[in-house]
């Protein structure tokens, strides 16, 4: 068996993070972690889809300003958001000069950003590469399921697309928190089928990178301050813990960024998804976290749900996928 | 007077029971509104077509034509006496009965969309 | 190589998650479907009354008008933004009635207008409700055509 994990030898740093969220994210009890909030869902524009990409170039713009590093500094920039040829980050690209390489996993485009912007500077190719994944409710919501204003019912095993978008820089340089590794994923499917119940049908692929990254990496759960999943939600959480004990590991120090970014109550069930919600909840409170050496050693694993709608209406089964980054302060 | 008030009480009961086994449906086989739509629809359609809905008219009032069955009467009831007069009536008596309501919803709809956005959602 | 399906569902993890998903508050929502449904009748009764006696509307004008103000104040309360909430907690409730039907169509042509007045809001107006019609239709001109061959043979 080839090994999914990729060790850096010349410590790609995470040198700057910047985080932009919606009002709703904003009054919930983590909004006061967030570097900036915006104060409707449309940001000033026309459209929700304009929106979200002004959500991105703001982002962008402010990750590399708060590096104190220029825009000519930049080598490149890896983005993806949950749109359909994934516009927000395409489009948010035109304003700048330097390379553009956009990326899709859905919900686990975030760790998979840091860890090829990782690649990309370990390997000394380049030596500034921002990061950015984001996504809007009211986007992701009538690309996957209905239009905002029908009177339907969210089933209680639904999670809510959090709007926001978080970059992260990565530098060769600077005394900054370290990604020493990466584990890619593989795509695990155990035949969930209800497009409602993501945790679930992520949680397994999540339990197989988590896996393998401790078996390659030689380290148990014990080792880490922190494993932080991107948005399996309280039931996905569930029932990874479960999937985790059956194959003979303990994660009590395991938490869940769409657990944390709301109060999780009527309206939101089992939390927060979407490519944004692991990148405000990293790039904001857990940031500010390893930069005080408060965390010493954590895995970031970004899960996500490889669905469409259209896949969904002929009744293909849910592909999960995720994807590690081990993040040392 | 009292006949009123019972009427009230007869939609309210009627109308609400309705709704209520839609949202059983709701509950336990996880059916989309589209769908639930669809199925009282059919189902208005199918007793009026056994002539059952109109007594449930006759009792509840609005109760009955309310719900989206009542359309599906209206469909079903419409074909009926269009087919009195022929082949022609038989196939457009159901639209013919229909048109106000898929009038009023294009319309409407139209108009009020013209005028509002979608608002942002917190729930 | 054998089919992905074959090798790697999981039934016994699907039964389980079936098992510790979070079931709806059925009583409760019950309930609310059944105050809201039943509301939204009584007024539709109110105003069946009121075209009665004010405009003396009887018959299939009468349930014609009758529909036609339930349905406007459908599309209004969802143009105010209103009528989804109701939707989050009256569910069947609202969904059921024909101003369930009304937000259906209002709903998706606001959506879309933003992809313009053509391909935007008004092609996408019936994406929700498209298959009410199709269905009522076709399940019309059916009815209409058995009704039609039985009357051949009793006539």
């Amino acid at each position: 068996m080839s090994n999914s994990t990729v060790f850096f030898k010349n410590k790609p740093r995470i040198s700057s993070t910047f985080t932009i969220a919606g009002p709703k994210e904003g009054a919930s009890s983590f909004g006061k972690h967030f570097h900036q909030l915006m104060a409707d869902d449309r940001f000033g524009e026309d459209t929700f889809e304009k929106a979200e990409c002004k959500m991105f170039s703001t982002c962008i713009e402010k990750t590399i300003e708060s590096s104190g590093k220029k825009t000519s500094d930049i080598n490149a920039m890896i983005s993806g958001d949950l749109l359909n040829q994934i516009i927000s980050a395409s489009f948010a690209a035109r304003d700048f000069e330097f390379p553009y390489i956009g990326i899709y996993n859905a919900c686990s485009t975030f760790s998979e950003a840091l860890a090829l912007s990782a690649v990309l500077v370990d390997g000394g190719y380049m030596k500034n590469v921002v990061a950015v994944t984001g996504s809007h409710f009211a986007t992701a919501e009538r690309q996957y399921r209905y239009p905002l204003e029908l009177g339907s019912t969210r089933p209680p095993q639904s999670q809510w697309t959090v709007t926001g978008a978080g970059g992260a820089l990565i530098s060769d340089k600077g005394n900054f928190p370290v990604i020493v590794s990466a584990t890619f994923g593989k795509v695990v499917d155990y035949g969930i089928t209800d497009a409602n119940n993501m945790g679930a049908a992520m949680a397994p692929a999540a339990c197989d990178t988590l896996v393998k990254l401790l078996k390659e990496t030689k380290t148990t759960p014990k080792d880490y301050d922190l494993i932080l999943s991107g948005d399996l939600g309280a039931l996905g959480s569930r029932l990874l813990k479960k999937l985790m004990s059956d194959k003979g590991f303990d994660i009590k120090n395991h938490t869940d960024c769409g657990e944390m970014i709301y109060n999780i109550e009527e309206e939101e069930y089992q939390g927060g998804s979407g490519a944004g919600c692991s990148a405000v909840v990293f790039g904001s409170y857990i940031y500010k976290k390893l930069l005080k050496k408060e965390i010493k050693r954590m895995i970031l694993m970004a899960t996500g749900a490889l669905l469409s709608s259209i896949s969904t209406q002929q009744g293909e089964s849910i592909p999960g996928i995720c994807h590690a980054v081990v993040i040392e302060s | 007077m009292w006949n009123i008030v019972f009427m009230y009480l007869k939609a309210f009961i009627v109308g609400g029971l309705i709704c209520t086994i839609a949202q059983i449906l709701i509950n336990t086989t996880k059916l989309t509104s589209g769908r639930i739509l669809v199925v009282f629809m059919l189902a208005g359609v199918l007793l009026q077509s056994f002539g059952v809905y109109e007594y449930l008219i006759d009792f509840a009032g609005a109760g009955a034509t309310v719900p989206i069955s009542g359309f599906g009467y209206l469909l079903a009831q419409g074909a009926i006496n269009g087919a009195k007069n022929g082949l022609y009536g038989a196939i457009t008596g159901g639209l013919k009965a229909a048109s106000a309501g898929i009038t009023a919803a294009v319309v409407f709809s139209f108009l009020v969309a013209l005028i509002f956005k979608p608002k942002s959602k917190i729930h | 190589m054998t089919k992905y399906k074959d090798a790697n569902f999981n039934q016994d993890y699907i039964n389980y998650v079936k098992k510790i998903a979070p079931k709806t508050n059925e009583a409760r929502s019950l309930w609310h479907a059944f105050l809201v449904g039943g509301f939204i009748c009584v007024i539709g009764q109110f105003i069946r009354y009121f075209l009665l006696y004010a405009f003396g509307l009887y018959g299939d004008e009468l349930a014609g008008a009758t529909s036609m103000i339930l349905i406007f104040l459908g599309c209004l309360l969802t143009g105010f933004g209103v009528y989804d909430n109701i939707g989050h907690i009256a569910g069947g409730g609202s969904i059921v009635p024909i101003t369930g039907f009304a937000n259906s169509v209002c709903s998706p042509a606001m959506e879309f207008k933003s992809e313009g007045f053509v391909y935007g809001l008004a092609a996408k107006m019936f994406v929700v409700a498209g298959p009410i019609i199709v269905y009522g239709i076709s399940a019309s001109v059916l009815t209409g055509l058995i009704y039609f061959i039985i009357g051949l043979f009793t006539a």
